[in-house]
């Protein structure tokens, strides 16, 4: 039971980072469905972080520079969405379907590389970090605390104040209501939308790395991350785009997909003999489920996915 | 005034597509520079050429062939993908409806040995009801059919390993080989093979692809139930209202679509040119190339015959690399390259229009410049 909690907080962790960082994005105007990309990407970085960086450097130190790595990169990697997208008006569905693409290739072929150069044998797209994962974990009894929950929990608290208490989150979301009506009061349009996409980008990277040390000590980047970025839209979807909401949502998500990873050991669930496939299909069946019954009374930001053109009226 | 000839929208989406492809290589190419300087023109040379690295004619013929084998599935994902584009929908579940068809063509052949019509019949109908269900899902609930189709990627994928487990071979994670266990559901080849040096692969697929191709070209441009659906794209409440039928249209598209994508999967599997492999743990990148291959042919059925074969031939040039040094996977960067850079059509069309707008003016003036002078 405990291992269930465990699991289900570390899922929900990743699923709540992620579902932020769409939620800045969309009521900026953007959608960002590169969010799957941008957390390889953050993914990738926090790795070669803890691939380079002496083992035995204090905890602290090791996980405030993997983190930065997995925010930079993913910062980084959204700003090809934003500049796309703002500046030169694409179409926000194809350019984020490509970087879900671009995300899981490059970094394929970036480890490889990295593997090969080091031993001529190693074409594997792995990259273990066994050793610095423990900078992560503080086991209280036999519960395995993961830094990543505390930083979840600060990003709703962060967020829902950014979003409804301050200047800058009122006037992000009027950018995604009704932009010529932002822009028409001073407000720039193209830099709001930038930062939205940004902090996403931010978000996306945390959750990345946060998956990779979810469970597993080591990450085969070829398999990217299994659709967690849609499955975290999914949750920003049912969460009605408020971070609170986001949050609960998160941990029902998060629930379905600890499950596919302790369901053993509960005896009763083992007694009716599901096959483990269906276990695994369970997030996923569970979020078009849920999103059938409420995407009817969508309340998404009005002029999300369309891009800004001062001309419009 | 004659039009000029770059103003015509065809030689521009062809030009913006050319511009796509060089850069999306160039770009590859100092990605090779950056990992090994040493051999990457060589290697960017080697992912272009594919087969013709082979010296001998009758090798490339073969080879030539292997890629067309595998270019009509991908020509049916594109054209799924581009079909429901067309009505201004985004069809991400292709790679799952195409998965669909596999698991039921191979079910159908390896454990009811059904012969290859039934088969195919039973995958496009596999592809059809997955992409009906993201009809219905979107019409009615209003559910993002990007999402909804992601969604139903990862639960087709679990279910298709998981059927298919009962088809696969004791000792490794593959299916049984059609060719051997069920070679009445082998594509016809109607002699097709012997073009390409006796290649066994190539079967009624290729020519087949290509019609379904000129066949969503007339039904999207010639008949009244095409331009009802690209109607519906255009503004659902305005069709709505006209009296077309808007959710049974939506619905119908995006049927549509799975069941190419799902023919698509009969096509390669059943030439038993390759088998599944029961722990895939990642949806078919098929759909996913096809995406690459719908916007490089600038949404148009017969550029996409030639952008899926290009997709294609980098793919399937991307193994020959030289393995010490890079990896395969360089050409999935390319192809993933060209599609980001295909959300820039729409930019590279207008600076294409300004620069002509700009040469226009300038020739207008000096002519009238000319007319002038020559009244005094």
């Amino acid at each position: 039971m405990l291992l269930l909690i465990q699991y289900t907080l570390i899922f929900s962790s990743v699923l709540i980072l992620v579902a932020l960082g769409g939620c800045f994005s969309e009521h900026s105007g953007v959608i960002n469905l590169g969010l799957e990309g941008i957390m390889v990407m953050g993914g990738l970085g926090g790795a070669l972080a803890m691939r380079y960086l002496p083992p035995d450097l204090p905890a602290l130190a090791m996980i405030l520079v993997v983190l930065l790595c997995a925010i930079g990169l993913g910062a980084l990697y959204s700003s090809l969405l934003a500049i796309a997208c703002i500046n030169f008006k694409a179409d926000q569905t194809i350019v984020g379907t490509a970087l879900n693409i671009l995300g899981t290739a490059a970094a394929t072929v970036i480890v490889k590389a990295i593997n090969t150069a080091t031993n001529p044998n190693d074409v594997s797209s792995t990259i273990q970090y066994i050793r610095p994962k423990k900078s992560f974990i503080v086991n209280i009894g036999s519960f395995e605390f993961n830094w990543f929950m505390l930083i979840a929990l600060i990003a709703v608290v962060i967020a829902y104040i950014v979003l409804y208490k301050t200047r800058f989150g009122l006037r992000l979301m009027a950018c995604g209501e009704h932009p010529q009506a932002a822009d028409s009061v001073g407000i720039n349009v193209y830099k709001m939308r930038w930062y939205g996409v940004l902090i996403s980008g931010v978000f996306g990277g945390l959750g990345g790395i946060c998956y990779l040390l979810a469970g597993v000590s080591e990450w085969k980047f070829e398999n990217g991350v299994a659709g967690f970025g849609f499955l975290a839209l999914a949750v920003m979807i049912f969460g009605q785009w408020k971070p609170i909401r986001i949050a609960v949502s998160a941990l029902l998500f998060g629930a379905f997909r600890a499950l596919s990873n302790v369901y053993f050991g509960f005896e009763f669930l083992q007694s009716l003999n599901i096959p483990s496939t269906v276990y695994n299909m369970m997030p996923y069946i569970i979020s078009l489920v849920v999103l059938a019954f409420t995407s009817r009374h969508s309340m998404a930001p009005k002029a999300e996915g369309i891009p800004y053109d001062k001309s419009q009226r | 005034m004659k039009k000029n000839f770059f103003r015509r929208e065809g030689v521009q989406s062809l030009l913006a597509s050319l511009i796509c492809i060089l850069l999306g290589l160039f770009i590859g190419y100092i990605v090779l520079l950056i990992i090994n300087p040493k051999g990457a023109f060589t290697a960017i040379m080697t992912v272009v050429k594919n087969f013709f690295t082979y010296s001998k004619p009758s090798a490339q013929a073969k080879y030539l062939g292997n890629t067309l084998v595998k270019s009509a599935p991908l020509l049916m994902c594109a054209l799924s993908i581009m079909f429901a584009y067309k009505v201004g929908l985004f069809n991400i579940g292709a790679s799952g409806q195409y998965c669909a068809g596999t698991c039921a063509c191979l079910y159908a052949a390896l454990k009811w040995h059904w012969s290859w019509l039934g088969c195919l019949a039973l995958a496009i109908l596999a592809g059809a009801a997955f992409g009906a269900v993201v009809g219905l899902l979107k019409s009615y609930c209003n559910v993002n059919e990007v999402i909804s189709g992601i969604m139903l990627n990862w639960i087709i994928l679990y279910g298709t390993n998981m059927l298919l487990t009962q088809v696969k071979e004791p000792t490794s994670p593959y299916t049984y080989p059609v060719r051997a266990e069920a070679p009445q559901a082998l594509l016809p080849t109607l002699g097709l093979g012997t073009i390409f040096n006796n290649n066994i692969y190539v079967t009624i697929a290729i020519p087949l692809a290509i019609i379904m191709a000129i066949a969503i070209m007339i039904i999207l441009d010639k008949t009244r139930f095409g331009y009802e659906l690209k109607a519906t794209g255009f503004n659902r409440s305005a069709a709505k209202y006209c009296g077309m039928a808007e959710k049974r249209n939506i619905i119908l598209t995006l049927a549509i679509s799975g069941a190419l994508a799902g023919m698509g999967a009969s096509l390669l599997y059943q030439t038993g040119f390759v088998q599944w492999e029961c722990t895939t743990s990642s949806v078919p990148a098929m759909g996913f190339n096809g995406i690459a291959a719908t916007f490089l042919g600038g949404l148009n059925p017969i550029g996409t015959i030639f952008s899926s074969y290009f997709i294609q031939h980098i793919t399937a040039g991307g193994a020959y690399v030289d393995k010490t040094m890079y990896c395969s996977q360089i050409s999935d960067l390319i192809s993933a390259l060209i599609i980001y850079l295909c959300g820039f059509v729409l930019f590279l069309k207008f600076a294409m229009n300004r620069i002509l707008d700009r040469w226009e003016e300038k020739k207008r003036l000096a002519q009238a410049s000319a007319e002038k002078g020559g009244n005094v």
